[in-house]
């Protein structure tokens, strides 16, 4: 595309038939104890 | 929906529900806000005098064929699938344990009341704690991977009982196939060499308490006795952990408030000390404290997020970047919806004990007894208090349905929104105010690293 440079690769709409395994960081565990940082973790499901 | 935003020199436009993002020129971020709902012809006629025809529809087209490939004006389609989550069995997966309500520091605006929880000075026994990780590993269900943080107060303070919990934990690896990731919150004082060496064979993750600057540091984090300085006892162990542990696998953590809204300095004075992983975040207090965020910090606080990134960026591209927890963000593999739509997990995956084995929603909860939810050996005798928090979602949050936020903080803190509307369901709008600009910016910083790939 001329105009538009997409950074992302993979939309959220294909993480749900493989997601919800929570096998994942909790958030609070990392390195925030007073804010919800969710969006920061990894995912740890290889199929996904 | 989209959210589109100019930070510093990129067009950015983020398509909310399929968590896509796009650089785009000037032309498309102009066209893109008119798109919805009008014709090619329309949007032609509305640009006329500042954009060609044959650039408006070019643009039109790559916009179009973005749509078609569910990458813009995408719809929300997760409400009925999340839903489907909450009659799952609820599993504990993660457990902070509270091994010492005391500490050695008397920070102006610890939650814990200088350690104690608004209850009494207290140490967790190895009884308790043996308990506690019998409790988690018995309602993990098939969760391999579990997560316990020792946590205080100043958990150094009681730290055998830490490394015989380490233990116990390791001996309950193999026969029931769980994996145990331990992490350790620590202040720095009485941080020392043992400490360091037994921490850096079991600990996945450390987090280093401080502020930043010296003075910074020191007016709010003062040690309890004597009232002096902090910062001199803890920075040189800090860089000791840091480099102990190759930079990786820590964070040094800082709060800021209301006496240093200028924090961008505190983070690149944490950088220039050599620290490479570092988290700085909002002090969340009653509107009453002199040290609180307040409304009118706001445009000064995104400011300083903004020159953060900014210098992040320079600092990146010039090989000597550093992580800012709070800018990281994997636009390729990060959370899967679910995860996103389903929040930290306090109160049902995530839990709190305190040293006499009494289990809260999270460490933010602990001492108000209304949150009591159960304890060591009884097990969950509140169900209702878990299956509240195990509803509270994006969906669940009034506020939550518009912002273009929601997958990436997942409808915020649910103790921040109980201490400031006294329900879970709410969001706590200054901290909202700042996550939406942490976003912005995390999203900035990885459209100018992709500029150099």
């Amino acid at each position: 595309m001329k105009h538009i440079k997409t950074l992302t690769n993979r939309v959220l709409k294909d993480t749900m038939k493989n997601g919800g395994c929570g096998e994942c960081q909790t958030s609070c565990q990392s390195a925030c104890k007073t804010s919800c940082t969710v969006g920061n973790q990894s995912c740890e499901n290889k199929n996904n | 929906m989209i959210h589109q935003f100019k930070n510093n020199g990129y067009n950015i436009v983020l398509d909310v529900n399929s968590g896509s993002v796009h650089v785009v020129d000037d032309m498309v971020y102009d066209i893109i806000s008119a798109y919805e709902g009008h014709t090619v012809d329309e949007v032609v006629c509305q640009f006329e005098g500042k954009y060609s025809k044959e650039d408006v529809e070019e643009c039109y087209a790559e916009i179009t064929e973005l749509k078609e490939a569910g990458q813009l004006f995408t719809e929300d389609i997760y409400e009925p699938y999340i839903d489907s989550f909450k009659d799952r069995p609820t599993v504990v997966k993660a457990l902070c344990l509270h091994i010492a309500h005391d500490c050695n520091l008397g920070c102006k605006y610890c939650f814990a009341e200088e350690g104690e929880y608004h209850g009494r000075r207290a140490l967790m026994s190895y009884e308790v704690g043996k308990k506690a990780l019998d409790f988690l590993v018995a309602n993990s269900g098939n969760r391999r991977n579990l997560e316990v943080d020792f946590f205080g107060g100043e958990p150094t303070m009681n730290f055998e009982v830490v490394k015989q919990l380490v233990a116990y934990g390791r001996s309950l690896e193999e026969p029931n196939n769980k994996k145990f990731r331990f992490t350790l919150t620590t202040n720095g004082i009485l941080l020392n060499d043992e400490i360091l060496e037994f921490a850096n064979k079991e600990m996945g993750n450390i987090v280093l308490s401080i502020d930043g600057r010296k003075e910074v540091n020191d007016r709010m984090r003062p040690v309890r006795s004597s009232g002096k300085s902090s910062y001199d006892i803890i920075m040189p162990k800090f860089k000791k952990v840091a480099e102990s542990r190759n930079q990786m696998n820590y964070y040094v953590r800082g709060t800021f408030t209301h006496h240093n809204l200028d924090f961008s300095n505190d983070v690149l004075h944490l950088a220039d000390e050599g620290f490479e992983q570092i988290s700085v975040e909002p002090v969340v207090a009653q509107p009453t404290d002199d040290y609180a965020i307040r409304e009118e910090d706001l445009e000064i606080l995104k400011e300083q997020y903004d020159i953060l990134a900014k210098e992040l960026v320079k600092r990146k591209k010039a090989g000597k970047g550093f992580n800012f927890f709070h800018f990281m963000i994997d636009l390729s593999g990060g959370p899967c919806v679910a995860k996103r739509l389903q929040g930290c997990g306090s109160g049902c995956e995530y839990l709190a004990v305190t040293p006499w084995g009494d289990l809260y929603p999270c460490h933010q909860f602990v001492g108000n007894e209304d949150f009591l939810m159960g304890n060591v050996d009884e097990g969950i005798t509140r169900p209702d208090i878990r299956d509240s928090f195990k509803a509270c979602n994006v969906y669940a949050k009034e506020k939550c349905k518009s912002c273009f936020a929601k997958f990436y903080c997942s409808g915020g803190c649910a103790a921040n929104s109980y201490n400031f509307h006294g329900n879970i369901n709410d969001a706590y709008d200054i901290g909202c105010e700042l996550q939406r600009k942490r976003i912005e910016c995390a999203i900035m910083v990885r459209a100018a690293m992709a500029e150099e790939e």
